[in-house]
């Protein structure tokens, strides 16, 4: 079995967004970066697969230079392969990431067969498009599916479980295919040091696509959204604060 | 004359309440082109669709095929598709309820067109591109863009506008029914059975009170006091992800960004930090108590109400007082 997972590197943003002066990114100069959860999650799902049937798995991300790092990360849980398809650092829209990465796919396709499965994020942490996936789906004629929460492979089919409010959807889809996976799926596991060792060492297969054209939406400029900063009231410290605490709930009818 | 179109999905007879909510989006841009309202709903029945007109929609475009009787990704973008073919839409708009976002991600995939997602205003325009804000981070931060395509396709940021009512005396929408063209092809992917497992999540999106624990908590076992005093207030449990990442907790109980949406009365949170990620979960709860060791922590700037303090300590305290109310009153 060939699986094929897509991952976006993103800022680590702690407990405030700054932006940068021209107010057309996030000021990432004491930042780290990771992948969104559902990514982690994907490329967990992705590292379980293959150990349960054989085969390969490979990671991709399109994005800069330092997205390595990302993709290091997949390689440290048991990914086989790293791909970077390296660009500037500047924003893609879904269209064109999804043109490339379809490019991508098929020439990863034609050099090694096809991938049974690939998996992505439900949608990305930064952009939040909710589309590349199933752009790239279309365009290689494969069948997907997004939001999955649990999925089984069996016989050529795709078992893939959804949450709907009082339960599950349960959809099929036959492969080769594209899920959309949600965080929750599995428990991601942390990489060894062994794990880490090993990724060092493992090549990153780098190319350099074209840019297509700009499809949209164009990102103009960011801006925080307005929040009424509460000045907070402190009922007190330690546990001689409870009398006030159950005072408040009784207040604001809680209790 | 121009046209909007808005996808529909119907629950009982009814919008469900993300599409009242983009209806009404739909309407103030109809209003604002000076434009036709039309919406597209696929499959369900006509009396129902024609109550639409409550909504301001004068045409629903009812996509029916005998192959759509249960959910497909693709078929339903293929029937939205195939009414959008037909019409001459300067726009189509959907909710942003997990299945309106697919349908409208497959029907942009299937034309080519870009695709905003989770839009909160929009400036419409006859020709050429719209000047939208969206958001990105689920909220956390908002981007101005320009969108365009033929037609323009996006969907509305739930909770920015509110559900539309129907208006009380409307006349019924014209119902028009559209032979959705469904191939093969189109149904490989698609719903097979439904799981009826009431988890808790749904219980955590609607409690009136959360209690919420972090890596603050500092164990497992240590969410023994959360659950207790859940208990005696009759209050869902909530986490952030850490607690799910060490494995402390299910990940159906995380609050945030990739996890659950909370609304409650109130939301005490215990040993959390109030990372943008996990307050954007919890942004509509009313008030917000907050008990943390560092008077320093983001979540404070959040907070209705403040212990500065141990959970260990604090909370069992909590728990024995209002015990102790309780057993009073
Ligand atoms: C794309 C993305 C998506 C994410 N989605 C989510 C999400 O859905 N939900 C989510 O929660 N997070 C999410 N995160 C993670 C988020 O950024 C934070 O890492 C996480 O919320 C931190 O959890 P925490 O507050 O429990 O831990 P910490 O940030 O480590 O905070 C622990 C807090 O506990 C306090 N504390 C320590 N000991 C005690 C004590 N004894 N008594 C009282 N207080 C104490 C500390 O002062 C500190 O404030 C996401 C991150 C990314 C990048
Ligand atoms: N630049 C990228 N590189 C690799 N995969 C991506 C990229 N952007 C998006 N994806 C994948 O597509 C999913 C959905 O992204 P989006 O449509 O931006 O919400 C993500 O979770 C990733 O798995």
């Amino acid at each position: 079995m060939r699986i094929l997972v897509l991952v976006k590197r993103v800022p680590a943003t702690g407990g405030r967004i700054t932006l940068t002066d021209d107010g057309r990114a996030i000021d990432t100069r004491f930042l780290g970066f990771v992948v969104s959860p559902h990514e982690e999650c994907a490329v967990e799902e992705a590292v379980r697969l293959i150990e349960a049937n054989g085969g390969e798995s490979v990671v991709m991300t399109l994005g800069p230079a330092e997205a390595a790092d990302q993709l290091r990360d997949a390689l440290a849980i048991g990914v086989d392969r790293a791909v970077l398809l390296e660009t500037d650092g500047s924003d893609w829209d879904p269209l064109a990431t999804a043109t490339a990465l379809t490019e991508a796919v098929r020439r990863l396709e034609d050099a090694d067969g096809p991938f049974d499965l690939i998996l992505v994020g439900n949608e990305s942490a930064d952009s939040g498009g909710f589309q590349v996936g199933i752009r790239l789906a279309v365009a290689l004629d494969r069948p997907v599916v997004t939001g999955i929460k649990a999925l089984e492979i069996r016989d050529g089919m795709a078992t893939a479980r959804r949450q709907v409010s009082g339960g599950f959807d349960i959809y099929e889809l036959p492969l080769p295919a594209v899920v959309g996976v949600r965080e929750g799926i599995n428990l991601p596991r942390y990489p060894s040091v062994p794990g880490r060792l090993r990724a060092k060492k493992k090549e990153v297969e780098t190319s350099t696509p074209d840019r297509p054209g700009n499809g949209g939406p164009v990102l103009d400029s960011l801006k925080l959204p307005v929040e009424q900063e509460a000045q907070a009231e402190i009922l007190g410290s330690g546990p001689e604060a409870a009398p006030r605490v159950v005072e408040v709930m009784r207040e604001i009818g809680v209790l | 004359m121009s046209a909007i179109l808005v996808f529909v999905e119907m629950v009982d007879g009814v919008p469900d309440r993300l599409s009242a909510e983009a209806l009404g989006f739909a309407g103030g841009v109809a209003k604002a082109l000076g434009a036709d309202l039309d919406a597209v709903i696929v499959g369900g029945d006509a009396t129902a669709a024609a109550g639409l007109g409550g909504y301001g929609v004068g045409t629903v475009r009812l996509a029916t095929s005998d192959r759509l009787s249960s959910y497909a990704p693709a078929a339903w973008g293929a029937a939205v598709a195939g009414v959008v073919a037909a019409g001459s839409y300067d726009a189509v708009i959907a909710s942003a309820s997990d299945t309106a976002t697919e349908v409208l991600a497959h029907l942009a995939a299937r034309t080519g067109q870009p695709m905003a997602a989770n839009v909160t205003s929009a400036e419409p325009v006859a020709a050429g591109a719209w000047r939208i804000t969206r958001q990105r981070w689920a909220g956390s931060l908002l981007e101005d863009a320009t969108l365009d395509g033929q037609p323009r396709l996006l969907t509305v940021a739930p909770h920015v506008v509110p559900a539309m009512e129907p208006a009380a005396g409307a006349g019924p929408a014209t119902v028009d029914r559209v032979d959705a063209a469904v191939t093969d092809s189109d149904l490989r992917a698609r719903i097979v059975g439904r799981d009826v497992t009431a988890g808790d999540r749904v219980s955590l999106a609607d409690a009136k009170v959360v209690v919420g624990g972090g890596r603050g908590m500092g164990s497992a076992e240590a969410f023994a006091m959360l659950d207790e005093l859940a208990g005696v207030l009759g209050a869902a449990v909530g986490v952030s992800r850490v607690a799910t990442s060490l494995g402390w907790r299910p990940h159906t109980q995380q609050i945030g960004q990739t996890g659950t949406r909370i609304a409650p009365d109130l939301y005490i949170a215990c040993g959390i930090s109030g990372a943008i990620q996990h307050i954007v979960g919890a942004k509509s709860a009313k008030r917000i108590l907050v008990i943390n060791t560092d008077p320093e922590a983001p979540i404070f700037k959040r907070a209705t109400y403040a212990v500065v303090g141990d959970v260990h300590a604090v909370v069992p305290a909590i728990t024995a007082e209002v015990r102790r109310v309780k057993g009073a009153g």
